[in-house]
C-alpha cells in the first residue's frame, strides 16, 4: 500500500485541500477572514465595479438589507395606507395638515410601492441572485464530481479518530467503503483512502428555497401587471352583469382594462344575516350569506342556484366574487304635491357602527314642480336604524342591535337644486346642499322619525313620504387575479426547500488504512460537519466501532490518534490538533 | 350550517379549569424558586452526576472481553479538543457513548439544584405540578372547544390560553425528550402565567359562535401552527437570554472577575448550562420554528386569498409577520455567517421575538386591521 503523503504539496494540491474542508458551495465572503481581502484591488471603474458587486453579494450586506427591509415595513403599519383604506389615508391628512405634504413627499401613504421599499427589497434580490446563482452552478459541479479526496492530513479534521489493527490495509479500505455505501454515503476509493459525503439535500434545500423566493416575487409581479377588481353593491333583487358600466368602481392594470371582464353575471335573491343575541358578545356578527342565481357567458337564462359567503367566494370564468359588506336600503314612495309618485324603491344606507347604525340619501330629481309652481327637487338625509332605541334625546339617532328588530327610519328634507343635471359625477351617498333649503316646520328644522308603513306629511305642501319597509343589500369584490398557482407553488417550494436546509446536515467522511513500516496498520477516520451538530462526531463514532469488526484495535499503550508516527516534523499543525505529537508522552 | 348552540356547562368548566391550573402553575412556581434557592447553598459540582454514572458504565464495559472501543477528538470552537468514546460489547450488543468536554469548553451548570438534594426535590415536586397543571390546562382549552364545537381560539383569550398552554408543552416535551432543561421551568412558568393571567383578567370573553370572517377551517391550521410557534419560539427565546448572560458571565470569568452579575448571584449563572449549550439549544428551536412560521404565513395568506380576495395586503398583522420573519431569517443567516455568530446573533433573535410580542399584543390593541374580531 503506497502512502499518497510523499512529496511537496503544490499549489493545486492546496486548491483541492481547500475545497475538502469547506462544507458549502457558498461563494468565499468578503467579510469572511478567510475570505479574499475585501479592499478594491483593481484601479479604475472595473476594480470598484467588483468591488462593489463582491460587497453586494456578501453576507453582511444581506443581513443589513434584511434589517432594512423589515424597518422598511414598519411605517406602513401604523401609517394609513392608500391601497388599503384612502378614506383613512384622506381623514389622516385632514387631522394633521403641517406634516401630511411631507409624509405624501416621502411616499409614506403608499409605504409598499415606494421608491425607498422597492429599492431595498430589488437589491436584496440582486444580492441573492448574485449569491445564489454561482452556489448553485457550483453545487452542479460538486454533484458532477467524486467527493473530494481525502486531505493528506486526516488529523487536521474536525472529527478525527485512529487505531492500529493486524488487518490488511486495502481490505479495511474496502470494509470502510462498504460500510459507507450502507449508510447511504456517496463515496469513491482512491489513492489508498475512501472519501465519502452525504446530506446534499440541505444544499438542495437552501438553493430550492431561495429560488423559491424569486417563484414568489414573479407571482406578486404579475398579480400586479394582470389583476384587477371592481365592486358593486347590489340590493336584494337586483342583478348584475360582469360590464364595465355596472360596476360602482374598477381598478385595472396594465394588462386587465374592464374590456377583459369575464363574461358572468349574477342575481341577488336574498341576503340573511344573524346575530348574537345574548351574552357579552351581543351583536356581534355570526353568520351572513348571500343567495344568488348565477349565469357564465352571455346567456342570462341559464341560472344556477348558489351562495355567497365570507371565507366561500364564487369562482366564476377566471372571477372571483367575494361578500365584502352588507347594510339596509330603506324603500319609500315619494308623492310630489299632485299626489304623483315621484319616487319609490329601496335605497342603500351605509352602516357606520357596529349595530348598523345606516346614514344615507334619498334623491328625488324628478319631483316636477313645487307647491309654487316652479321646477325643484327634493333631497333627504339622515338614518336608518335596525333596532331603534325607545327614546333616543340623549343617545341621539343609534341603532341598539345590529338585526331589524324595531327599525326607524329618521329624516330631513331639503328642496332645491341637487346638481344632478349638469351631468358631472355625484356621490350616491352624500347630498350637495349648497343650492338647497332646508324645510322647515313651526320655525324648526322638519324631522320625521318613521316605523315601517307610516307616512310624513311634508311641510309647506310638499307631498309624502311613506317608509314601505327596508331590503337587504351586500356588496361584492369582483376580483381578478392571475399568478396565484406561480406564487402558492414558490411558497410550497420554499417550505420544503426551509426544511431540507435546517433539519439535513451534510458532512463528510474519510478513512484511509496504511500500513506502516512495522507491519501493522494504521486505521484513520475522519469526519467534517456543521460545527453546530454533535451528530458528526457520533456517526464517525458509530461507523468505526463497526469498522473494528473488520480491523480490530490492537491493545497498545500509545494512543494512536495523536498523529501517525510516521509523521514527524510534518508541517505546523492545526490548532484542532495537539500542537506536537509528542506532547503527551 | 353554524349551530349557535353553547353549552353553558362546558363553557362553566373550561374557566373553572384554567383557573385551577393557574393555581397548579403558582405552586409550580413556588417548587422551582425553592429548587433555585436551596440548590444556591454547597459548591456548584462541575461534573454533573450523570456524566460521573456513565464513567463508571464505561469502565466496567472496557473490562469485558470482546469491547471495541474508538475515541473520536473532536475540535472545539476555541481550537481546543473534546473527545467522544463509543464503546460497544461483542455479545450483549450494549453500546455506551461518552464525552469529554475540551479543556476550553466552560462546563454546563448541573440545574438549579445544583447539589443540593432538597433542591432536586422541589425540582421534582415543581415539574410533578407543572405536568398536573398542564393536564387542567388542556381539559380547559378543550372544554372551550367542545361548548362551542369549535377550534378553542377565536378570540384574543381563547388564543393566549392556547399559546400558554404550548409554551409549557414546549418545556414539558423538552423535559419528556430527557433534555436537561429543568431550569427552563421558571422563566416557563412564569410567562404562562403572566399571559393566563392577563387573558382572563383584560382579554376575558364569554365562549360563543364565531364572526363569519372565521368560519373557516384554516383556522383550525393557520392559527394552530402559530400558536405553537409562539409558544416554541418563547422557549428559544428564554433560552436566548440566558445564552446572553451566561456568556457575559462567562467572558467575567474568563477576565478573572466572579461574584453578582446584573444582581444575580454568580452561583445562578454557574449552574446554568454552558453558554455554548444554550446557544445550540436556541438556534435548535429557532431552527425548528422557522419553517412552521413561513407555514403559517403562507396559509395565512391562502385563507385571505379566500376570505379578502386577495393573499397579501399589507394589513398590519400580515406586515408584522412578515418583519418578524425577516428578522428571524437574519438571525438564521447571521448565525451562520463568521463574525456575527454568537451575540450578535443572539440580538437578532431577541429583537426578532420582540417584534413576534408586537404581532401579538401590538398590533391587536393599537392598530386596526383585517385581523380585529370580536373581544379584540
Amino acid at each position: 500500500m503506497s502512502d499518497t503523503r510523499t512529496g511537496h504539496p503544490t499549489p493545486a494540491d492546496e486548491t483541492a485541500e481547500r475545497d475538502a474542508e469547506r462544507l458549502t458551495s457558498a461563494p468565499v465572503d468578503p467579510g469572511d477572514p478567510g475570505g479574499p481581502d475585501g479592499a478594491p484591488s483593481g484601479i479604475g471603474v472595473l476594480g470598484w465595479a467588483r468591488w462593489t458587486w463582491r460587497q453586494l453579494t456578501s453576507m453582511r450586506v444581506a443581513l443589513i438589507l434584511l434589517f432594512m427591509l423589515s424597518l422598511a415595513a414598519i411605517p406602513g403599519s401604523l401609517i394609513p395606507q392608500n391601497s388599503q383604506n384612502a378614506f383613512k389615508v384622506d381623514t389622516w391628512k385632514a387631522a394633521h395638515p403641517g406634516i401630511a405634504p411631507w409624509y405624501d413627499r416621502l411616499q409614506l401613504f403608499d409605504v409598499y410601492s415606494s421608491v425607498w421599499f422597492s429599492a431595498i427589497y430589488i437589491l436584496l434580490f440582486v444580492s441573492l441572485a448574485g449569491c445564489i446563482v454561482p452556489r448553485t452552478w457550483q453545487f452542479v459541479g460538486v454533484l458532477r464530481a467524486a467527493p473530494p479526496a481525502a486531505p493528506r492530513n486526516l488529523t487536521r479534521m474536525p472529527v478525527y479518530a485512529a487505531w492500529h489493527t493486524d488487518a490488511d490495509a486495502k481490505a479495511v479500505n474496502a470494509a470502510g467503503y462498504r460500510l459507507l455505501k450502507q449508510r447511504r454515503f456517496r463515496a469513491q476509493s482512491a489513492g489508498g483512502a475512501v472519501a465519502a459525503e452525504k446530506g446534499y439535500l440541505r444544499e438542495v434545500g437552501n438553493l430550492l428555497f431561495h429560488l423559491s423566493l424569486f417563484a414568489l416575487l414573479a407571482g406578486f409581479g404579475w398579480a400586479s401587471l394582470a389583476s384587477g377588481q371592481g365592486g358593486k353593491l347590489l340590493v336584494e333583487g337586483q342583478g348584475y352583469s360582469n360590464t364595465t358600466t355596472q360596476l360602482d368602481d374598477f381598478t385595472g392594470s396594465a394588462f386587465y382594462t374592464t374590456d377583459d371582464l369575464d363574461a358572468f353575471g349574477f342575481n341577488l335573491d336574498s341576503f340573511s344575516a344573524r346575530y348574537q343575541t345574548t351574552g357579552d358578545q351581543m351583536g356581534s356578527a355570526r353568520d351572513f350569506t348571500a343567495h344568488i342565481r348565477y349565469w357564465q357567458g352571455t346567456d342570462s337564462t341559464k341560472l344556477t342556484p348558489g351562495t355567497i359567503e365570507v371565507n366561500h367566494p364564487l369562482e366564476i370564468g377566471g372571477s372571483k366574487v367575494f361578500l365584502i359588506g352588507h347594510g339596509y336600503a330603506p324603500v319609500v314612495t315619494i308623492r310630489n304635491a299632485k299626489n304623483e309618485i315621484v319616487y319609490r324603491g329601496p335605497t342603500p344606507f351605509l352602516p357606520q357602527d357596529s349595530n348598523n347604525t345606516s346614514t344615507g340619501v334619498i334623491k328625488v330629481s324628478d319631483y316636477g314642480t313645487g307647491p309654487d309652481g316652479t321646477k325643484t327637487m327634493l333631497g333627504f338625509n339622515g338614518y336608518f336604524l335596525p333596532t331603534a332605541p325607545a327614546n333616543f334625546e340623549q343617545t341621539g339617532p343609534v341603532s341598539l342591535f345590529p338585526d331589524a328588530a324595531d327599525p326607524m327610519l329618521v329624516l330631513t328634507a331639503y328642496q332645491g337644486d341637487l346638481g344632478t343635471d349638469n351631468g358631472g359625477p355625484q356621490n350616491v351617498y352624500q347630498l350637495n346642499t349648497k343650492r338647497m333649503t332646508q324645510l322647515k316646520q313651526d320655525g324648526d328644522i322638519a324631522r320625521a322619525r318613521l316605523k315601517p308603513g307610516q307616512a310624513w306629511e311634508l311641510p309647506d305642501g310638499y307631498g309624502t313620504l311613506t317608509f314601505e319597509g327596508y331590503q337587504q343589500w351586500a356588496s361584492f369584490n369582483i376580483s381578478h387575479r392571475p399568478g396565484n398557482a406561480v406564487a402558492l407553488t414558490g411558497a410550497v417550494c420554499a417550505i420544503l426547500g426551509l426544511v431540507g436546509s435546517l433539519f439535513v446536515q451534510r458532512r463528510r467522511i474519510w478513512i484511509r488504512a496504511t500500513a506502516g513500516p512495522d507491519g501493522r496498520t494504521l486505521v484513520e477516520v475522519a469526519g467534517l460537519g456543521r460545527s453546530e451538530s454533535a451528530r458528526t462526531a457520533e456517526e464517525l463514532a458509530e461507523l468505526a466501532v463497526e469498522l473494528q469488526d473488520s480491523a480490530p484495535a490492537l491493545d497498545e499503550d500509545e494512543d494512536p490518534s495523536d498523529g501517525p508516527p510516521d509523521d514527524p516534523g510534518d508541517e505546523p499543525a492545526h490548532p484542532a490538533a495537539p500542537a506536537d505529537p509528542d506532547s503527551k508522552e | 350550517m353554524h349551530l349557535a348552540s353553547v353549552d353553558p356547562q362546558l363553557a362553566d368548566l373550561s374557566n373553572k379549569l384554567i383557573y385551577s391550573a393557574m393555581a397548579v402553575y403558582t405552586l409550580a412556581m413556588l417548587a422551582h424558586v425553592f429548587e433555585w434557592t436551596f440548590g444556591s447553598k454547597g459548591a456548584v459540582a462541575v461534573r454533573s452526576a450523570e456524566q460521573s454514572s456513565l464513567a463508571e458504565t464505561v469502565a466496567a464495559a472496557e473490562g469485558a472481553k470482546g469491547a471495541r472501543k474508538v475515541t473520536v477528538k473532536v475540535a472545539t470552537a476555541n481550537g481546543g479538543t473534546a473527545t467522544l468514546t463509543r464503546t460497544a460489547l461483542a455479545d450483549a450488543g450494549a453500546t455506551v457513548v461518552t464525552s469529554g468536554r475540551g479543556a476550553d469548553e466552560a462546563p454546563d451548570g448541573p440545574g438549579a439544584a445544583g447539589t443540593s438534594e432538597k433542591g432536586d426535590l422541589a425540582g421534582r415536586i415543581a415539574v410533578s405540578l407543572t405536568v398536573l397543571g398542564v393536564v387542567l390546562h388542556i381539559g380547559g382549552v378543550v372544554s372551550r372547544g367542545l361548548s362551542v364545537m369549535r377550534w378553542p381560539w377565536g378570540n384574543m383569550y381563547e388564543f393566549s390560553c392556547a399559546f400558554a398552554l404550548t409554551m409549557v408543552l414546549a418545556y414539558v416535551a423538552l423535559l419528556a425528550a430527557r433534555k436537561n432543561v429543568r431550569w427552563l421551568g421558571l422563566p416557563v412558568i412564569l410567562a404562562a402565567l403572566v399571559t393566563l393571567g392577563v387573558a382572563v383578567t383584560n382579554l376575558y370573553t364569554d365562549s360563543e359562535q364565531l364572526v363569519p370572517a372565521l368560519h373557516s377551517y384554516w383556522l383550525g391550521i393557520h392559527v394552530s401552527t402559530a400558536i405553537i410557534c409562539g409558544g416554541a419560539l418563547y422557549a428559544g427565546f428564554v433560552a436566548t437570554a440566558l445564552f446572553v448572560g451566561k456568556d457575559s458571565y462567562e467572558r467575567r470569568v474568563a477576565a478573572g472577575r466572579t461574584g453578582r452579575m446584573l444582581g444575580v448571584p454568580a452561583t445562578v449563572w454557574q449552574r446554568l448550562p454552558a453558554a455554548a449549550s444554550l446557544d445550540k439549544l436556541s438556534y435548535r428551536i429557532n431552527a425548528f420554528v422557522f419553517p412552521l412560521w413561513t407555514f403559517t404565513i403562507i396559509a395565512g395568506a391562502i385563507w385571505a386569498e379566500s376570505a379578502w380576495g386577495k393573499y397579501w395586503e399589507w394589513d398590519p398583522k400580515e406586515t408584522w409577520s412578515f418583519i418578524t420573519w425577516v428578522a428571524y431569517a437574519a438571525y438564521l443567516h447571521a448565525r451562520a455567517t463568521a463574525g456575527w455568530r454568537g451575540r450578535k446573533a443572539a440580538y437578532l433573535a431577541l429583537l426578532a421575538f420582540a417584534c413576534w410580542l408586537f404581532n401579538y399584543y401590538g398590533v391587536n390593541i393599537f392598530v386596526t386591521g383585517k385581523h380585529s374580531y370580536a373581544g379584540l
